[in-house]
């Protein structure tokens, strides 16, 4: 999966949460928490729908590095790489 | 023969617009089934029938306000002799579309059908924009003072409270360590879906508790207190970007494991944020958690949700300077708030639950 397929996955599993998501020009390097108004729970979420999407499993110990759109991507494109 | 109504959505729901419809004629539906979505004050509601049947007929269009108790379909139910009449011809089912509050909102303001918009979103979908558009691209009007229905919602409920109910408050900081630990053993190697975040634990621990003191838990109504047969928990939820508040209720939630508790509560807010809570959810609770610690909040003061007669806050779990035996030790806490009704306890009972409170977080497990 190339980072353009990759991104577009991410985002599918961020609108199914936060249909927000849609609608704002996400800034890659602002942290959902800022942008969309994520809590914990938002979080757990997004975690649970790209394992869903992407069958990674993503410990709790790894939460901060879903922070933001950019680092979600780096950290995701490390772990299917594995 | 039966006839589908416009539900009343709680206790001060007059009326409602019937948004879209999720079946057609000719469905078969089953009890429970999402049939209609109704844009309420309390945001877009996915309402469920009562019954199994077929889809005869609609009776109200998509846009309609309609009072509580208006008939707005006709469900023809087995074993039931059918009615005659010719049936409307078959509308086309509507589609589910991810689509914001805020977008759903717009439609409905502008008396459109968001399943007949096309989305240029993420995963096609609807935006604001978009609906806009379908509207013959009438622009966005500017932001006016007129609150939300939701807004005036909560302003009134809040109002009635703070008029009627003479509230006392309490506070207790509670020594979290036990608790915490468990939670991080629990969730280290567990899937994400099987993980419990840290609310779902303290909603637990407020439904066991408020066992103890049964005068926290109930309604009143005409002038006198009716304890509830089960702990309803309704759950503060916030809206993304202060779009507002829903408090749906979690059925029975003291007979629940605490991993059940943590499903019910994960759906309740996807369903909530995404604007797709359902009928049987919203039927109010018998006592509220509102949990504020995400955002660094140390304490809350809740105000009662009439015509419930308790609330309680939690703050943020935080780091914090301990005694314990002659020593001073960091340990993980949080701040219990407890808002009670004078007309049904005082201050000295709501004592008793935040001590059983903070006694039943120092076992998690048993929860």
């Amino acid at each position: 999966m190339n980072e353009t397929e990759l991104r577009a996955k991410i985002l599918g599993v961020l609108t199914g949460i936060a249909p927000e998501a849609a609608e704002v020009d996400l800034d890659p390097m602002v942290g959902f928490r800022d942008q969309l108004d994520f809590d914990s729970m938002d979080f757990l979420n997004f975690a649970i729908g790209l394992h869903e999407e992407l069958g990674v499993d993503i410990p709790p110990r790894d939460y901060p590095r879903l922070a933001t759109l950019a680092s979600a991507v780096t950290y995701l494109q490390s772990r299917l790489g594995e | 023969m039966g006839e589908f109504r416009m539900p009343s959505l709680g206790a001060d729901m007059e009326k409602g617009v019937l948004t879209s419809w999720e079946v057609s004629p000719g469905d078969e539906i089953r009890r429970g089934d999402v049939i209609a979505v109704v844009e309420t004050d309390k945001g877009a509601i996915d309402v469920e029938c009562h019954e199994t049947g077929t889809v005869r007929e609609f009776l109200v269009e998509p846009g309609t306000e309609a009072a509580v108790g208006t008939p707005l379909a006709v469900i023809d139910v087995p074993g039931e002799e059918p009615a005659g009449g010719k049936p409307v011809a078959a509308a086309p089912a509507s589609r589910r579309v991810p689509i914001s509050p805020a977008a759903r909102r717009r439609a409905g303001e502008l008396g459109i059908d968001p399943a007949t918009v096309s989305g240029t979103g993420m995963q096609g979908s609807v935006t604001v924009e978009d609906v806009e558009q379908a509207a013959g691209g009438k622009p966005a009007e500017e932001e006016t003072s007129d609150a939300e229905p939701m807004r005036r919602a909560i302003a009134s409920a809040m109002t009635l409270a703070n008029r009627e109910i003479p509230h006392y408050y309490l506070g207790s900081t509670i020594d979290f360590e036990a608790a915490a630990g468990w939670l991080d053993d629990y969730n280290r190697d567990r899937a994400p879906d099987a993980q419990v975040i840290l609310p779902a634990l303290l909603l637990k621990a407020v439904a066991v508790s408020v066992l103890e003191v049964p005068e926290l838990n109930g309604r009143w109504k005409d002038g006198a207190f009716a304890a509830a047969g089960s702990v309803d928990l309704g759950v503060a939820i916030a809206l993304r970007h202060g779009a507002g508040l829903v408090a749906p209720a979690i059925a029975a939630a003291e007979t629940l494991p605490v991993t059940e508790l943590m499903r019910h509560f994960r759906e309740l807010v996807v369903r909530a944020r995404t604007g797709r809570l359902r009928s049987s959810e919203v039927t109010a609770g018998t006592i509220t958690v509102t949990s504020l610690g995400d955002r660094s909040v140390d304490w809350v003061y809740p105000i009662i949700q009439p015509p419930q007669v308790a609330m309680v806050g939690f703050g943020q779990m935080t780091r914090r300077p301990w005694v314990e035996g002659e020593a001073v030790v960091a340990r993980r806490v949080i701040t219990a708030t407890l808002a009670g009704d004078h007309r049904v306890s005082d201050g000295r009972r709501g004592a008793v639950f935040l001590e059983k409170l903070a006694e039943c977080l120092q076992t998690p497990e048993q929860l």
